[in-house]
């Protein structure tokens, strides 16, 4: 047996490897075109500054996905419970003596280097989920279990979003995801997707009861008024979104060409950042945006193969995690961009500036390579 | 149980595909925004990052009948630095404050200020600014621009006017004429940044501009050239304050010349031409608009003696009097209850109407006035023009200052018959006195003749009103002989020029208040008598020692005519024969 196990192929899944390589070099020059101008004015001429710490992040994070997706992930699941205990002393941490950046506490750091508990969250609950509905098997669908699970995700989730609401969301909506396709049960799950469908769909209405009741502040009725009509509000909160629909609107069929933007000459604010999606379109058109989107989807569609291929549970529920982590930001991110749900500030993955992010979505990248080199080809 | 079942299988399908048609329901967001909104978006966009810079077009030349062109462009440079664009400060400094004349101190304080851009000098000739430019100095900048430029320098100033800092016309033609000759701008569009930076290598979208149209005026610079020196000169002898001179053919109204001495320098249209009074109080704007007043149309006087023409043409042509009427004048004549004196003390005795407008004596019109009478003279008045304007094509006409109709009494009625207690411009006075002499068609005095496009496409020729036979030819052709008679033999004789026919009228009007003993004399004279071609009335302000018209002013214009009317074509004719014209009409 363990002569043939030795001799029998393991699976490595290279075109989830190139597709991860494509998008990170493909933000890089988008970041380079991005900010190149904020970066001229605020690093006296260095208009690669930011390309720059990006791509030395990203190097490093690559390799270190490399050394991820060689070990068992088996591994590391018993850390998950160490995991969550920094995670709260992190986010504590960041609550009381982060670095305040527009009036967000998001940030924790030493001198030069610093970096956003946040991520680090994203990846804790996706591990420890998996470890939680792994141990409790069937208990998924009983009330112990969700409650258990609901435990570790929810009030994490909250801590995060007392400062970063769409990070919060997307915590959630992992652990979400994560208990549906482990769980037999339906209609609670569908009913919930119900629910946050409805309330995007009726936000006005509900957005003023609540305004009503005094249970959402004026400034973020604000955020949903200036979404139902941007140009309503060219100045007063409507700007960076009206910016964003500027630009994806100039860019037109194929766009004006890489680096061509104007709209990133000031104009849309971060640019590099939360709405790199909007310069791509200005710069590459909707064929240039769609095919950023294939990508994504492609993506998703190789996790989808590798989880259904996973050697066990586990190890399907992290490639679950990613998934949906990747899944919901790249759609929220877009979504926020062509206003199409209230401005919420979201990176887009691989592309958007941002060194915790990259680092940290490359760690997920190898955990899902390290799930798939576990997949024995037959023969 | 960390087996991966099949229902997990469908749920992470599940998953997957709701993922995926999100995405789709995304794309077809985009889809709608970048397909069916991107014009709008786009329009939006470019209106938010466009700039426009102006491109001045050139503005259209004045000329003057002849085709002198007396208002003209000049190209000129503005010099200045960029502070954070310059290498070698020491020689920017020396080079600039050698070339310009400037000190090198000030010129250095210019280079070090830390500004985005210092001017240093303003136009400056191009020659001098192409030598700075072929310096190549990092940091210098020669920029050209139009400058409205006036090759006579002071010549008909009051008449051109002149142009402000955007080229716009600020007194005077230059203004009446701004649709004509402004001509458009040219536009560049350029992009911007956020911050208003232009974008480098941008798409630029360019509007030519398109250049004012050329003004061609009646005026010749000439006669307006001899009639200044000839202001000028009895203005300095007569040590009086203003001297105008207005010169016009009365057939159609066209101006060929109009003085008004002291003027001001076109080119530096912003220096006073007099020293202020010590102690004034007035503001130099006050001083400066002072000096760009056109008196021959902004202000009014009264008119005086020469105002007789009309009386004797209201008279005749009402038929209340004729030649061979006969008046007496004892030296006076009392209206009502006062005493009004003729200018001879001993008074005319018996004379016949033509005498007595020889005399130009006051009783004799005061008794055609009576014979009018209020109703009837106020007609006149009217039907001749004098209560509006004349409608020259100049700004800021002043207009009549008449008794309303009512007031007129008897007293009232005697002084407006020899030009007293109102007022009216010289312009008008002229123009109504061309009116009546030239056979009865009162004329609009006018310079634009025409504007001829820049691409000499399209000419545009100006037409003005004319209001016929506002008295009869009889009348005129009267007036016409009378008026030679009061130059060949009356009071205008110091008009009289040999071998030409000069038909004139004088006037001594006292300034009010009457206390001050300040006067205007005037004199007003055409030629030929028979059939005038050129009338001109010379205006002297408060001339010192004498200041009778026939005296002072006369000879002025005589001495005009003595070289326009050659000039104009008029030829003086032997002496013997001008006794056979002596008793045309």
């Amino acid at each position: 047996m363990s002569k043939n196990k030795k001799r029998s192929k393991r699976f490595y899944d290279y075109s989830l490897l190139f597709a991860i390589v494509f998008l990170t070099i493909f933000g890089l020059v988008m970041i380079y075109s991005a900010s190149s101008y904020k970066a001229q004015l605020t690093y006296k001429g260095n208009g690669a500054y930011f390309m720059t710490r990006q791509g030395v992040i990203a190097l490093g994070g690559f390799v270190i996905m490399l050394i991820v997706s060689k070990m068992d992930y088996h591994w590391y699941a018993r850390f998950s419970g160490l995991a969550i205990v920094i995670s709260w002393v992190l986010m504590i941490a960041v609550s009381l003596v982060g670095r305040e950046v527009n009036g967000k506490k998001r940030w924790l750091g030493v001198g030069a280097a610093s970096f956003q508990p946040t991520e680090l969250v994203k990846i804790t609950v996706i591990v420890a989920m998996a470890a939680l509905i792994t141990r409790i098997g069937k208990d998924v669908d009983r009330t112990a279990g969700m409650a258990r699970a609901v435990f570790i995700t929810i009030p994490l989730a909250g801590i995060v979003a007392a400062n970063n609401l769409s990070s919060g969301i997307i915590i959630a909506g992992i652990g979400f995801v994560m208990m549906f396709v482990a769980s037999r049960k339906k209609l609670i799950y569908a009913g919930c997707v119900a629910l946050a469908g409805l309330t995007v769909a009726f936000a006005g209405p509900i957005g003023n009861f609540f305004m009503q009741l005094g249970l959402i502040k004026p400034y973020q009725m604000n955020r949903i008024n200036v979404w139902l009509d941007p140009e309503a509000y060219p100045t007063t909160g409507g700007y960076q979104v009206l910016q964003g629909l500027y630009a994806i609107g100039s860019g037109g069929l194929f766009g004006k060409g890489l680096g061509e933007s104007i709209q990133k000459l000031g104009f849309v604010p971060e640019a590099q950042n939360d709405m790199i999606f909007s310069i791509i379109c200005e710069e590459l058109g909707l064929f240039g945006a769609v095919s950023v989107i294939l990508i994504f989807v492609f993506m998703i569609y190789r996790f989808m193969l590798i989880a259904s291929n996973a050697p066990d549970l586990f190890g399907a529920l992290i490639v679950v995690g990613v998934m949906a982590h990747i899944a919901i930001q790249v759609i929220l991110n877009i979504a926020v961009v062509t206003n199409t749900i209230p401005n919420t500030g979201i990176t887009l993955p691989f592309i958007s500036y941002g060194g915790t992010s990259v680092l940290f979505l490359m760690i997920e990248m190898g955990m899902v390579l390290s799930v798939s080199n576990q997949i024995k080809l037959e023969k | 149980m960390n087996r991966n079942q099949s229902y997990h299988r469908g749920r992470i399908a599940v998953v997957c595909l709701l993922s995926c048609l999100l995405m789709l329901g995304l794309t077809g967001r985009l889809f709608f925004l970048m397909v069916f909104r991107s014009r709008h978006y786009s329009q939006m966009a470019e209106d938010l990052h466009q700039r426009e810079r102006t491109i001045k077009a050139a503005r259209g030349q004045i000329l003057d009948r002849n085709g002198t062109v007396i208002a003209t462009n000049r190209t000129v440079c503005t010099i200045s630095v960029i502070h954070n664009q310059i290498t070698d400060r020491d020689r920017v400094a020396q080079v600039l404050s050698e070339a310009l004349g400037l000190s090198e101190e000030d010129v250095r304080k210019k280079v070090e200020k830390y500004s985005a851009r210092e001017i240093v000098a303003v136009n400056v000739d191009k020659e001098l600014g192409d030598k700075i430019r072929s310096y190549r100095l990092d940091g210098v900048k020669v920029d050209e621009d139009y400058k409205r430029y006036y090759p006579y320098g002071s010549l008909a100033s009051k008449v051109l006017g002149f142009t402000g800092g955007d080229n716009q016309g600020i007194i005077g033609l230059e203004v009446m004429y701004e649709s004509w000759l402004k001509g458009t701008n040219g536009l560049i569009l350029t992009q911007a940044d956020a911050a208003g930076v232009e974008i480098e290598n941008a798409f630029e979208d360019r509007v030519e501009p398109s250049p004012g149209a050329d003004l061609t005026i009646s005026l010749d610079v000439n006669i307006q050239t001899y009639a200044q020196q000839a202001a000028l000169k009895v203005m300095e002898e007569k040590g009086a304050k203003r001297v105008s001179v207005i010169v016009m053919n009365p057939r159609n109204g066209e101006l060929l010349a109009m003085v008004n001495v002291p003027e001001f320098d076109l080119n530096s249209p912003f220096a006073l031409n007099v020293e202020p009074e010590e102690g004034s109080a007035a503001s130099k704007q006050d001083l400066l608009n002072q000096m760009w007043r056109n008196p021959s149309i902004n202000d009014t006087y009264e008119p005086g003696s020469t105002f007789k023409v009309i009386t004797a043409a209201a008279g005749l042509e009402a038929g209340v009097v004729n030649m061979e009427d006969t008046f007496s004048c004892p030296g006076f004549r009392i209206v009502e209850d006062r005493k009004i004196r003729c200018h001879k003390a001993g008074g005319h005795g018996s004379e016949t109407f033509l005498q007595g407008a020889m005399n130009s004596c006051n009783p004799v019109f005061i008794d055609v006035g009576q014979r009018l009478g209020a109703d009837r003279f106020y007609e006149y008045f009217a039907r001749f023009g004098l209560l509006g304007k004349t409608g020259i094509d100049l700004p800021g006409e002043a207009s009549t200052i008449m008794h309303k109709k009512e007031n007129i009494g008897l007293v009232e009625l005697a002084t407006v018959s020899f030009g007293q207690s109102f007022q009216i411009t010289p312009l008008q006075l002229i123009t109504t006195a061309s009116s009546i002499i030239n056979g009865g068609n009162r004329v609009t005095p006018h310079f634009g003749i025409q504007a001829v496009s820049a691409d000499k496409t399209s000419v545009h020729r100006f037409s003005y009103p004319v209001k016929e036979g506002i008295v009869s030819e009889e009348t005129s052709s009267a007036m016409r002989y009378i008026l030679e008679k009061v130059v060949s033999e009356g009071s205008g004789k110091k008009a009289y020029l040999p071998g030409y026919h000069i038909g004139g009228k004088t006037a001594t009007s006292e300034k009010l208040p009457r206390s001050l003993k300040k006067y205007i004399s005037s004199f007003m004279g055409f030629a030929p008598a028979e059939n005038p071609q050129v009338i001109a009335l010379i205006t002297i302000d408060e001339p010192v020692g004498v200041y009778y018209g026939g005296t002072i002013a006369a000879p002025v214009i005589a001495d005009l005519f003595e070289n326009i009317l050659p000039y104009l074509g008029i030829e003086a004719e032997e002496e013997e024969t001008v006794s056979a014209f002596r008793f045309y009409g």
